[in-house]
């Protein structure tokens, strides 16, 4: 067959338009993996000294003395190198436990913010002195980098040697079990009476743009809100997990209302109206039929929007979240912060140890948002029904 | 599951209302205020909950603005305690308190914090005077006598014995405790005295550039003066001691901001910290007295103390002991105090 020289060209033109459209895609995707790749190993780089923490050997005299001045029953040249974290709860140990009283002890202690700088080969305001002692110590053995547990167990502290992620991440469970049991019960049946039951009037038109309008609201809009209502008018306590939950419970709710709604609505018709025909009340077509089939649905919008509320900050901020909080929380009534508020403070902190702290607790964030969204996908792989 | 649910529902409502009740007496300090303060009274707050039998206190850094308004709102037990501020209380916002029920104010002084202007540590030292500082940041200035759009975009426009080189200061926003404090203690000082001004404090900040709203958070500022030679920064004195193998500070009015000057008051750029209590509330909140102690003590802010170690600088001895006693015994602060 032959072709004009035209149409050849026309084609040529067309081919090539699509190469370089092709082109343009490959070229979005790459600029999103260097940047994310870029952001990841600057991250890791910068984390990986926290996973170790200095850590000193000490013969420690508990007399008279030690009980007043904690820092008399140690080695006098070892001052600084011990932290005062260590050395200041002595006289309360010695308090609660009197048969400590005329003992020795060996011990691995925690070194100094400073000294763990140097011995990471960071900068430090060690004297000449200090650094050279500290060598010293480690050619003997009695100055060693160990495994930060210290930072998966411990709450937070302005010794940076001292600060951990225990708390924060407590208290993230915790506001995520009340967002939960707030935003999933409340959510799931809106969706249901909204999609199985509700009659298709201006109302439930008004109340369906209404909640697709929330769902695109700036979440520090919700903290305000959690202010009014909660804090303000029904007098829960700042700072509180019952404050945190409850603010961000509405925060997730017309999320998982619009994926409660569009997974309800993905189960065929002939599921209802063959429950129907069978005799089964409206009410039991739903609770039997129609919701667990729409389950895995619902569940996936459900942990993505969880997702969404541990990683948020701006509506805590608001209700006194982002505070300094050291002790995990043990009711929902006790005032507790959350990771990424403690990100944000240790983000703010002059301590330079703190960058590394920082970049640890991005990456232990990033983790369980990770693991949360993973969970979503397998979910809806696993279950999802197709019809 | 459903009925916990339920159950769970109507608990939820419960359980706020007897928080109301609850509220009666804490055990739990609470503490608002000055970011800038936020770091020594957190450090405070944690010595104390890990050295005595009391619950640590929970500290918002709300700003000392944003710390007395709440401090001031009411006397009830849902109100903060202790407010940290970066700057004295103002008249007005004493007579909120007193509006609103808080008659019984203790002010306390623990510090001072200096404000440095730092640059990169390569770079040649700089000596600038509060008043040529100015002229860089102010957004109209005199010029033949008339105000005029500040039209000064190298420093070497203001005095010919600066550098050569282009206006960059990066420093904190309207909203920041530390610009209030710029503005007062540099501009303010340097419009005062300066012709075109008729005597009259001018404090407003140039919008046309080299001045750049950089954020609440100063090691933003930090990271960027490293970055950028030609760019000066403006923050709190903990700042550049933690960061000094990569910055360097410029003199102001000849006097370099070591912790010996700004103590003794000759570094112009500094400011007192403070901390108000609520005194109504030391009966009902257990540990708060024994905070307040902990918190003026020498171990804490004398001339050794633990806070001298995070960057806060001493007040002098004999001012220390006045503070001290002043607080020990609670004097109430009252209007005519501030008016002086």
């Amino acid at each position: 067959m032959e072709f004009d020289s035209a149409f050849e060209a026309r084609m040529k033109k067309r081919y090539r338009a699509e190469r370089r459209f092709k082109g343009y895609c490959i070229t979005g995707l790459a600029t999103a993996l260097v940047f994310l790749l870029v952001f990841f190993t600057d991250i890791i780089v910068k984390a990986l000294p926290a996973l170790q923490q200095a850590e000193v050997r000490i013969t420690y005299v508990y007399n008279e003395e030690s009980a007043d001045f904690p820092s008399a029953g140690i080695q006098e040249d070892y001052y600084e190198l011990v932290s005062r974290g260590w050395l200041r709860i002595v006289p309360k140990r010695m308090r609660d436990n009197p048969e400590l009283m005329g003992t020795t002890e060996q011990t691995w202690a925690l070194a100094t913010d400073g000294v763990d700088q140097y011995l990471k080969g960071q900068y430090n305001k060690l004297s000449e002195e200090e650094q050279a002692l500290a060598d010293r110590m480690v050619a003997a053995g009695n100055l060693r980098l160990a495994f930060n547990t210290g930072f998966f167990t411990t709450g937070d502290s302005k010794l940076p040697e001292m600060a951990g992620l225990w708390a924060s991440l407590v208290g993230s469970i915790y506001v995520m079990i009340l967002t939960f049991l707030f935003a999933f019960p409340l959510g799931v049946m809106t969706a249901v009476y909204l999609e199985e039951f509700a009659p298709e009037n201006k109302l439930t038109q008004l109340i369906e743009v209404n909640i697709n309008n929330l769902a695109a609201v700036p979440s520090i809009i919700f903290g305000l809100l959690g202010l009014a209502v909660f804090i303000n008018f029904f007098g829960v306590p700042r700072s509180t997990v019952l404050a945190g939950g409850l603010t961000m419970g509405i925060m997730t709710l017309p999320l998982i209302i619009i994926s409660a709604r569009a997974a309800l609505r993905a189960v065929p018709d002939s599921i209802r109206q063959g429950a129907l025909a069978m005799g089964a009340s409206r009410w039991q077509m739903v609770k039997d039929h129609v919701l667990p089939l729409a389950m895995p649905g619902v569940l996936t919008g459900t942990i993505i929007g969880m997702a969404v509320a541990i990683g948020e900050t701006a509506p805590l901020l608001i209700i006194g979240m982002v505070a300094y909080i050291p002790n995990a929380p043990e009711t929902f009534t006790d005032a507790a912060t959350v990771l990424p508020a403690q990100i944000y403070t240790w983000a703010g902190e002059p301590e330079r140890s703190y960058v590394s702290r920082t970049a640890l607790g991005i990456m232990v964030l990033l983790t369980a948002m990770i693991t949360m969204n993973a969970t979503a996908v397998y979910l809806r792989n696993r279950f999802t029904r197709r019809w | 599951m459903k009925r916990t649910m339920i159950g769970l529902l109507v608990a939820l409502p419960v359980a706020m209302v007897l928080n109301v009740n609850a509220a009666e007496a804490r055990d739990t300090i609470r503490i608002v205020g000055s970011s800038t303060v936020y770091p020594f009274a957190s450090y405070v707050t944690e010595e104390f909950g890990a050295t005595t039998d009391y619950s640590t206190p929970v500290i918002e850094s709300t700003g000392s603005g944003g710390g007395l308004k709440l401090f001031c709102a009411g006397d009830g037990m849902d109100t903060p305690d202790i407010t940290n501020a970066s700057r004295r209380i103002k008249p007005s916002e004493l007579k909120t308190c007193m509006d609103n029920g808080v008659k019984n104010i203790t002010e306390a002084i623990i510090g001072y914090d200096g404000i440095v202007v730092a640059h990169h540590i390569d770079n040649e030292p700089l000596a600038l005077t509060r008043e040529e500082l100015f002229l860089a940041v102010a957004e109209k200035v005199p010029q033949n006598g008339e105000l005029v759009p500040n039209p000064y975009k190298k420093w070497s426009d203001i005095n010919s014995e600066l550098p050569n080189k282009e206006i960059i200061i990066l420093g904190p926003p309207a909203t920041s405790g530390t610009r209030d404090a710029f503005e007062e203690l540099v501009m303010e000082a340097a419009s005062e005295d300066m012709e075109g001004y008729d005597g009259e404090a001018y404090t407003n900040v140039r919008q046309d550039g080299p001045w750049v709203d950089s954020g609440e958070n100063d090691n933003l500022i930090v990271q960027r003066i490293t970055r950028n030679r030609d760019a000066l920064g403006v923050f709190g004195y903990s700042f550049l001691e933690e960061n000094a193998d990569k910055l360097q500070a410029a003199t102001i009015d000849g006097v370099e901001p070591t912790p010996e000057n700004i103590s003794s008051g000759d570094y112009p750029v500094a400011r007192s910290l403070f901390f108000y209590i609520k005194n109504s509330h030391a009966d009902k909140v257990s540990g708060m007295d024994e905070y307040v102690e902990m918190f003026m003590s020498d171990k804490m802010i004398g001339q050794r103390g633990l806070l001298k170690r995070i960057g806060l600088i001493n007040l002098p001895e004999s001012m220390l002991e006045k503070v001290q006693k002043s607080v020990a015994e609670r004097e109430k602060l009252k209007m005519s105090d501030l008016e002086s």
